[in-house]
């Protein structure tokens, strides 16, 4: 998983399957992350990811809850298909801005 | 209903078990020659089935999840996913979304998953007898 700071955006870029097994780390990696750069926008890239059942919803709403206490932003790009799906049905783009990508 | 053919396994309720059940699932699946959008839709819901089994049915301990898939008339495949652990005390109280027992890092959203990925979802549950999903899912004619 590369991770790109520019000090107020940081930029995840998430790779392969996101599932229970996979979230826990996922969501840990993320956080330290977040707690180091301190950004006002979080940009989560999918464009790595091929796989996503609702454990990625659990950990998108609860990165969400996270920023939302310093009052940064969540935005969600390059989304395949399969997973904008998913996300969709939770209302995420609600919460974040989704980019879904070619 | 026609069975046309059939796979039965069970695995233990291990996490590192999500993603072999839905690409066993997927490959079997794969016979009715499906689009890749109904191939991952498949593989989603199981693997939402699944996820039930490791985070609610057996909380504490291993247990076993038993996987059973058939296809049926009409290019239908039909799944099963049971366990034999805590059960549901109110199945449609644990069917509503964003409904959940598993903390903050759960959406809630399993079962509204499978439904709107499956064309039938059927639970039935036993308070410590265990739950049984039934899943099924016409592959289009091409």
């Amino acid at each position: 998983m590369k991770i790109n700071s520019t000090g107020e955006v940081l930029t995840v870029y998430l790779e392969g399957e996101i599932d229970h097994h996979s979230a826990k780390s996922i969501r840990e990696e993320i956080d330290t992350a977040v707690e180091f750069n301190m950004p006002s926008l979080l940009i989560l890239d999918f464009s790595g990811v091929t796989f996503m059942d609702s454990s990625g919803i659990g950990l998108v709403m609860g990165r969400f809850k996270t920023l939302q206490k310093s009052g940064a932003k969540l935005n969600l790009s390059n989304l395949p298909p399969n997973i904008y799906k998913v996300m969709k049905l939770a209302g995420i783009d609600r919460l974040a801005n989704i980019d879904k990508g070619a | 209903m026609k069975q046309i053919n059939k796979f039965s396994m069970s695995i233990p309720s291990k996490s590192a078990n999500e993603a072999f059940a839905r690409v066993t699932v997927a490959a079997f699946a794969a016979q009715l020659d499906p689009t890749l959008e109904e191939i991952s839709d498949i593989k989603t819901a199981v693997s939402e089935a699944v996820t039930n089994c490791i985070v609610h049915a057996y909380p504490d301990s291993i247990g076993t999840i038993y996987i059973t898939g058939e296809i049926i008339e009409d290019n239908v495949v039909k799944l099963k996913i049971r366990d034999r652990g805590c059960g549901i005390e109110n199945v449609k109280q644990a069917m509503e979304p964003l409904f959940t027992t598993g903390g903050t890092e759960r959406a809630g959203l399993g079962f509204a998953v499978m439904q709107s990925f499956m064309d039938y979802v059927r639970v039935s549950s036993k308070k410590g007898k265990g739950t049984s999903v039934i899943l099924k899912k016409k592959i289009s004619d091409k």
